[in-house]
């Protein structure tokens, strides 16, 4: 194994950690802050690659694509919570999940009713179709603009929590609602405008998955999964956690899948290990998550109360 | 009373109005026409009714009526419709199928019910072999077959270190063990990804550093727009050449484009055969649907014009199962690959080429011939078969 191929197998692994932070912080703010459990983000995360690939082939422009993807599920994921989801802030868990459950299907049905049951492709912007070289290593061009993007976003969170009003009242109103509101803030609006923050995060998540992955009916669903090991490892509520956590799901996931199976080569057969490798690897995330839960069951990056 | 009468008076004369016109040879047509992959059943169903609309709703002279019946990819639900089929519609003929699991489960019960199945798409091994069936024919190819003729194009290549990728599922391994099988050597690397998995980057990246002299890949549906767009991104296409099967069909090659070129295809059928046939399927499809039929949807035309040949043959009367499976058998029709006989265990003894990518007169992508690799090829498992 050369440096070079663990680097780019580190870079693999980043890209799809910033991939499931998009998805995972919007989630995350609104499972710790809100106490509201949101199944139907993955739908929100599908609807912006849809919105992102049709904008992207009727106009051409990555930039409107964007526009289109991050605005339209912002548009969406307010309306959805205006109508819908408020009825559900004060019910439990479970009334929750039935809920968003039951949005989930209705929006994979929707797509399909609209763009129909094939895939839709998208293809990367113009200059990004090729690959480019990091240190003597080709990397895909539009990966690393995935990494840049995903960075960005975080860098971005980081500053508006920690150093802007509008992230002092979303911490503030995360350690103790109530007290929030008495003071004359309306709680209310700032969870509506968090939830909004979330879906904008998953439309954005969306589109730069779109030239990666087929845009297609139920998409987010498998993904949505993985998000839900990423905070329940990173810490519920956290965007630290949902930051580190993402990215040590995304590192797990792409060397336990390509390294796995050549480890287990030494210690067993190969016809074995060949046939083990793969099952085990897929399983490993979820494997790392049960022992976080075993040994720091509050995630290992929680959010500081 | 009275009314009672009158009813049953009734029933009779509409019973005798049914005898009385000529009864249709039902058939049921089988495939996935809903989800991801609904464009393969709904493309080989398209083809199918081609031959019969063209007929004037006749197969061999007798009025046919095709019952178009969704499996959803779901073994059970085509399990529930095969019993609808056989037991409440009466049909004679089962056509279509697409994919093994679907087939496996549904198989014993149609040729047990000695209801003629004659798929056209999913040929899975053990009723190639041991559990074939003379109620069971075959009109496209055993599922490891394209992955020999990609293995045979490899070897007679001279490619020393190949490696080879498919979704880690049972089609995934008859693919590369397909391939192996003609190809002949070892294989530098077997990778098999989760059959769910879309980024295939990381097994990319460690491809890439074993710089291999060729790669095989079976990507079926969408999976294969994945793959090559990646391999493409990755920087890998023009410099290890891609060989596939069953990856980059009519449907797919539509969402590809210009991504798909330079990748080889192992198939026994292409859209550019020269013969009459083949031109008259190509004009009429095209006119009839606007598009480039794939390969899934020439087997279909051929199943249908086979079952044409043979009820003509038996003039209608396929009550006669003897007479009827002796006239499939012959296989007197012509088949848009040129050649078409039936081995022994009923499935189809033909030539296999390569493909190329490029484009047709109009500047569409399409299947261009590059060579012929197997003449005469039988599948793997007909000597497991004990029809004579």
């Amino acid at each position: 194994m050369t440096w070079e191929l663990a680097f780019l197998q580190a870079l693999n692994g980043l890209q799809y950690g910033l991939l499931l932070f998009l998805l995972a912080a919007g989630l995350t703010l609104v499972l710790g802050i809100m106490n509201f459990v949101n199944l139907a983000h993955a739908s929100l995360y599908m609807l912006g690659a849809y919105l992102g690939a049709s904008a992207f082939a009727g106009s051409g422009s990555f930039l409107i694509a964007g526009a289109a993807a991050v605005f339209g599920t912002l548009a969406i994921g307010l309306a959805v919570e205006r109508t819908t989801l408020l009825a559900f802030y004060a019910r439990d868990h479970l009334d929750q999940v039935l809920a968003t459950f039951g949005l989930l299907l209705f929006f994979n049905e929707l797509v399909r009713v609209i763009w129909g049951p094939q895939s839709m492709y998208m293809r990367p912007p113009d200059g990004f179709t090729g690959t480019v070289s990091l240190f003597g290593a080709l990397y895909p061009s539009y990966r690393f603009l995935v990494i840049v993007a995903g960075l960005a976003v975080a860098l971005g969170m980081y500053l508006l929590i920690h150093y802007t009003r509008i992230g002092m009242l979303i911490r503030a109103g995360a350690s103790n609602a109530r007290m929030v509101s008495v003071l004359g803030v309306n709680i209310r609006l700032l969870n509506t405008l968090l939830f909004g923050m979330g879906a904008a995060l998953a439309g954005l998540a969306g589109l730069m998955a779109a030239p990666i992955l087929a845009v297609q009916p139920g998409m987010g669903d498998n993904v949505l999964i993985v998000v839900l090991v990423v905070i329940v490892i990173g810490g519920i509520g956290s965007i630290r956690g949902a930051f580190f956590g993402a990215l040590i799901v995304g590192v797990v996931d792409t060397v336990g899948r390509t390294y796995l199976p050549l480890a287990l080569r030494q210690v067993a057969e190969r016809t074995i290990a060949d046939a083990a490798g793969p099952a085990l690897a897929s399983m490993l995330i979820f494997l790392f998550m049960a022992v976080v839960l075993a040994f720091r069951p509050q995630g290992l990056f929680p959010a500081r109360r | 009373m009275k009314r009672l009468k009158l009813l049953a008076f009734g029933a009779a004369m509409l019973l005798c109005a049914g005898a009385g016109a000529q009864q249709p040879i039902k058939i049921g047509f089988i495939g996935v026409f809903s989800g991801p992959q609904g464009s393969l059943g709904q493309d080989m169903y398209d083809a199918f009714m081609l031959v019969v609309e063209r007929n004037g709703g006749r197969l061999g002279g007798a009025p046919v009526e095709v019952l178009r019946e969704d499996s959803q990819l779901k073994p059970e639900v085509a399990n529930q419709i095969v019993d609808k089929l056989i037991e409440k519609d009466r049909v004679s003929i089962i056509a279509g199928v697409t994919f093994s699991h679907v087939m496996m489960a549904i198989y014993n019960k149609v040729v047990g019910a000695e209801v003629f199945l004659v798929g056209s798409n999913a040929s899975p091994s053990p009723i190639a072999g041991a559990q074939c069936s003379p109620f069971y024919f075959q009109t496209g190819v055993q599922n490891d077959q394209r992955a020999e003729a990609t293995g045979k194009y490899a070897a007679d290549k001279g490619y020393k270190r190949v490696y080879a990728m498919a979704p880690n599922y049972q089609a995934g391994k008859d693919f590369v063990n397909g391939f192996k099988r003609l190809y002949k050597q070892g294989l530098l690397e077997e990778v098999y990804t989760p059959l769910n998995q879309l980024d295939f980057q990381a097994e990319l990246a460690q491809l890439a550093a074993v710089n291999p002299d060729a790669v095989f890949v079976f990507y079926p549906g969408g999976l294969g727009v994945q793959f090559v767009r990646q391999w493409r991104q990755s920087g890998l296409a023009g410099r290890i050449p891609l060989l596939s099967s069953a990856t980059i069909d009519a449907m797919n090659l539509n969402a590809l484009q210009e991504a798909a070129v330079g990748v080889v295809h192992g198939s026994p059928w292409g859209p550019d055969f020269d013969n009459p046939a083949n031109r008259r399927f190509m004009a009429d499809f095209e006119k009839r649907y606007g598009r480039i039929p794939s390969e899934y949807a020439a087997m279909s035309y051929d199943s249908a014009q086979l079952l044409d040949s043979a009820i003509g043959k038996v003039k209608g009367n396929v009550a006669d199962k003897k007479a009827f499976q002796a006239a499939l058998k012959a296989a007197e029709f012509q088949s848009i690959r040129g050649k078409f006989r039936f081995n022994h265990n009923q499935l189809p003894i033909q030539d296999f080429y390569v493909f190329g990518i490029g484009k047709d007169a109009k500047g569409r992508y399409v299947h261009q011939t590059t060579a012929k690799v197997l003449t005469d090829h039988q599948d793997a498992y007909h000597s497991q078969c004990p029809m004579k």
